[in-house]
């Protein structure tokens, strides 16, 4: 096994195991409270966190100090990381910040735009894009560098993830998209919520045409719906979000009270048809203010026992 | 051309309501085409500012000028034999007019009329829409002539972003996705493959981040 870092996360996918990851969206507030209790409701249960940054724009605690609470916890995190808010100074410090706790997972994202959260009169940065980023983590790592040049003490020891979605427009690029974050530096991808499946499937199929899936480890998204209302607002209000219809008629046609174990019902069943796919390493399920669900997510699907590899 | 809009009257009211002599100033150029500050706006302006001194009993004269020219010294010392007549002037050129006219004039206060909103083209009449942010390194020749760094909204070099749907950006549905158009593009030219071309990290030295730019030739200079 060539290992880069000394990543879980890397080894779990590299022995050939099914990795399976959460994510923890930090509190809008100082107490490290909210992160202790999520995190405990699925630590026996994923291979790593997720802790999201400042997600949808809305201002919340840092994601990397978030990230230092799981490694207090002796959890494993997946540092999220947007361009939006960080020029290429903060971003390396970030990365080296976190490298000095240990964090050994980063996902490069660009974010979201400011004007979905509270800050919409803000300036957005976007010194770099979420592809440049991983050019400049794996640059960091790799090759001990900075961005300009001089040489980094003790260089970050990071898997360096992005996110792919295969459901925005356009189709015709999103196989291209993915082998342009490869060969920028991607070495594994968590994907976008998948509510349709046959055209995850053709994506997956043209990425392994491609070659793609021998070269990063795809960990495919899942989100379990609480109600039809949750299915309808994906649908129709979440940008780049295929939700098709007859998962909103599944949710709808059923009673309110039943709604939310139907919801964790569509995401176990798409689980297991999934984990058949050629090329699918894992699975990233966001439970969105949802933990509680994870283990009987992933119990369900037959995900658990998580594998033991330290 | 530098698109601007107008300012709301209430706003301008507000700044000159004290004065006694006033003198509203238009531009012949770009303000001109975006229908902001050129001599017909001049006129709206002066008008409803009249009306005002008038409805308060309020004695103020309000002139009217329009130059060729606010961006240039030649244009604005024509009106260098008159400055002294008034308390102050009303600039509808764009924020380098402004800012040319109060160097020039240092005991003059000059106030803005109009909002400089950015560079861009007249896409039907009445509508302006934003094609550069004079970035000062131009890349047009790798994304088939459509500008990302203006068009994008995260202003992504290796886009597009997950939130593309249907040809729209995630902010608005209004609005197009820059990397749609990019796409789309190098498709009719036959260079979708140009695509897969990572975009290297942006030096923005040469934009507003490398501090106040200047362009100086050596050849054309006197």
């Amino acid at each position: 096994m060539n290992l880069k870092t000394p990543s879980k996360l890397e080894k779990i996918m590299a022995a050939g195991h099914m990795a399976v990851t959460s994510e923890v969206g930090p509190p809008r507030g100082s107490d490290p409270e909210a992160i202790i209790t999520k995190a405990g409701l699925i630590r026996d249960h994923v291979d790593a966190i997720n802790i999201t940054d400042n997600q949808t724009s809305v201002t919340r605690m840092c994601s990397l100090a978030a990230c230092i609470r799981l490694k207090l916890m002796g959890l494993e995190p997946v540092l999220q990381m947007v361009t939006r808010d960080r020029n290429r100074i903060a971003l390396q410090s970030d990365i080296l910040g976190a490298a000095s706790f240990d964090i050994y997972n980063m996902l490069c994202l660009s974010g979201d735009h400011q004007m979905f959260g509270d800050c919409a009169q803000g300036q957005n940065v976007h010194d770099l894009d979420s592809i440049q980023l991983l050019q400049t983590l794996r640059r960091m790592r790799d090759e001990g560098k900075f961005l300009g040049g001089a040489d980094i003490k003790r260089p970050p020891r990071i898997f360096a993830g992005a996110a792919a979605n295969p459901f925005a427009d356009p189709f015709e690029i999103r196989v291209p998209r993915l082998a342009k974050k490869i060969a920028a530096g991607a070495e594994f991808i968590q994907t976008q919520c998948i509510y349709n499946l046959d055209k995850f499937e053709e994506w997956m199929r043209l990425a392994r045409e491609r070659g793609l899936t021998e070269k990063v480890y795809i960990m495919a998204g899942m989100t379990p719906m609480k109600s039809a209302g949750m299915a309808c607002y994906m649908k129709n209000r979440v940008p780049g979000m295929d939700v098709p219809d007859e998962v909103v008629k599944r949710m709808a046609d059923t009673p309110k009270e039943k709604q939310a174990e139907e919801g964790i019902k569509i995401c176990i069943e798409a689980i297991q048809r999934l984990k058949e796919v050629e090329g699918i390493s894992g699975f990233h399920i966001m439970a969105i203010e949802w933990e509680e669900k994870v283990p009987e997510i992933v119990e369900s699907a037959g995900l658990y026992p998580r594998p033991d590899v330290n | 051309m530098i698109v601007a809009d107008r300012k709301p009257i209430e706003e301008i009211i507000d700044i000159v309501k004290d004065f006694r002599s006033l003198l509203i100033l238009g531009c012949n150029e770009c303000v001109t085409v975006c229908e902001a500050g050129g001599k017909k706006e001049v006129g709206i302006l002066a008008s409803a500012l009249r009306m005002y001194f008038m409805k308060q009993g309020h004695k103020a004269g309000v002139d009217e000028i329009t130059l060729e020219r606010q961006c240039d010294h030649e244009y604005l010392e024509e009106i260098r034999d008159v400055i002294d007549r008034y308390d102050a002037v009303v600039s509808l050129a764009c924020g380098v007019g402004v800012q040319f006219m109060a160097e020039k004039y240092h005991s003059t206060p000059v106030y803005p009329g109009v909002n400089t909103c950015f560079l861009g083209a007249t896409e039907q009449r009445g509508m302006w829409t934003e094609r550069c942010q004079a970035c000062g390194q131009c890349i047009l020749a790798y994304t088939g002539g459509i500008c990302p760094v203006s068009r994008c909204a995260k202003r992504l070099l290796n886009g597009p972003c997950g939130g593309s749907t249907n040809g729209k950006c995630e902010i608005s549905k209004e609005i197009d996705c820059a990397w749609q158009l990019i796409i789309d593009r190098l498709k009719s030219l036959g260079r979708l493959d140009d695509y897969e071309k990572i975009f290297a990290i942006k030096d923005w030295s040469t934009d507003r981040a490398g501090g106040p730019r200047k362009v100086v030739r050596e050849d054309v200079r006197i």
